[in-house]
């Protein structure tokens, strides 16, 4: 097994399903009935993107685990996210900024990934391209909405992303993992995609009349399986049923 | 027994019919994308539409018993992500159907980049054909659609987005 290329699928894979199971936690509760057909429209892609890269993790794993059992009988040590994608959603303010954060970095992201060596990611980018395109055109528009809206519109979105912004340093995060698939050409370079991604956030926020938090203290560890306390509930809301009847098949 | 040649095989598959939108065929639709014939099976190359719809596996089962029926019984489905399914692949007959069935379909090419910033493009009533439309949402009741609605006629329609 290329222990590299598992962590580096699964570490994509986490942050694709983490991030879906938080947005379909709106489902049947969206503020009006579009914006929650929007949500779990978004949050189907994201799992299917994350089933996608499951399944390609179990290949690489070669072992007798599959999409499933990697998504349902990995513990909260063993996911491999990114914090931000966890964070509970709060009102929907919080919900959309931290969607726009993530969306502009997944936009920037699969472009990168669709180039890689790796046949496998690279079309697993180039399919999940169009669809965060997509989703970030809707968030963005939500962003300006919020900031550019009522006083109060403006203050919870400036809210949400003063309290989401120290996770955003993680986003750009590298270890041994990535270094050693970026000189195969397989891996992104993240560090590259950071001033990208924070010019595209600032012409937003300028659009949206939000301030943008300073760089301060950043929040890290979700990628080497160190969360914050919000996973822990996600995991067990998400893996009980399976885990209660482990052979179920329906 | 039908004889083994990749025409004969995508004449059975373009039998099947989209379970979300019966009007249009699986071929039409263009997820197929290859029939190879390996030592003893049939392997049939498919691509998603979107990473996450669901009536992919609906279309995997119904090709395998379209095929078992017709008295094929090894057979392989392999995913290909690359090049990603877009609309450009539906064929002008099939978008002719959808508008039929009161789906406007994609109204510009892929290659057109500029919906990517948020350009609108004008979207037909597929009943009325007016010009005269709104978008309602950008996300609709599957993830290939959206919701828009006509000014004229008052019509409220799905659009099959570019993708």
């Amino acid at each position: 097994m290329n222990k590299e290329l598992f962590k580096y699928t699964l570490r994509l894979a986490d942050n694709a399903l983490v991030l879906g199971q938080r947005l379909s936690e709106w489902t049947g509760h969206g503020p009006f009935l579009e914006e929650d057909l929007a949500l779990t429209n978004i949050a189907l892609d994201t799992f299917g993107t994350a089933t996608s890269l499951l399944e390609y993790a179990s290949r690489v794993e070669g072992a007798d685990r599959n999409e499933d059992s990697l998504a349902y009988f990995r513990n909260e040590r063993e996911f491999y996210n990114t914090l931000l994608v966890e964070q509970a959603n709060g009102d929907y303010a919080k919900t959309i900024v931290r969607q726009v954060l993530v969306d502009a970095f997944n936009v920037l992201l699969y472009t990168e990934l669709s180039k890689s060596k790796d046949e496998t990611l690279s079309g697993i980018a180039q399919k999940a391209i169009k669809e965060v395109t997509y989703h970030y055109r809707h968030t963005s528009s939500w962003v300006i909405r919020f900031g550019d809206g009522t006083e109060e519109s403006n203050k919870k979105a400036q809210e949400a992303l003063n309290e989401l912004w120290r996770f955003t340093g993680e986003l750009f995060e590298m270890d041994e993992v990535e270094e050693e698939l970026i000189k195969k050409g397989i891996a992104v370079d993240l560090k590259a995609l950071q001033p990208k991604w924070e010019k595209q956030i600032d012409e937003l926020l300028k659009k949206a009349i939000l301030k943008k938090p300073e760089n301060s203290f950043m929040q890290t560890g979700g990628k080497k399986g160190i969360h914050t306390e919000h996973l822990g509930f996600l995991l067990a809301e998400m893996q009980t049923l399976p885990r209660m009847l482990p052979n179920a098949k329906w | 027994m039908i004889s083994l040649n990749k025409e004969n095989i995508l004449l059975l598959l373009s039998q099947i019919p989209d379970p979300e939108i019966p009007v249009i065929t699986i071929t039409e639709l263009g997820v197929i994308r290859d029939v190879l014939f390996n030592a003893d099976e049939i392997e049939i190359k498919i691509t998603p539409t979107y990473s996450g719809c669901p009536a992919m596996k609906q279309m995997e089962d119904d090709i395998k018993s379209t095929l078992k029926k017709n008295g094929f019984e090894k057979i392989k489905l392999t995913t290909v992500y690359s090049p990603p399914w877009t609309t450009d692949w539906l064929s002008a007959e099939a978008k002719e159907k959808l508008r039929a069935y009161g789906i406007a379909p994609p109204e510009h090419s892929t290659q057109d980049k500029s919906w990517l910033s948020g350009k609108h493009k004008t979207v037909h009533c597929p009943r009325c054909k007016s010009s005269h439309t709104k978008l309602i949402s950008q996300f609709g009741s599957t993830a290939c659609k959206a919701l828009y609605q006509c000014k004229d006629c008052l019509e409220p329609f799905d659009y099959f987005k570019c993708i």
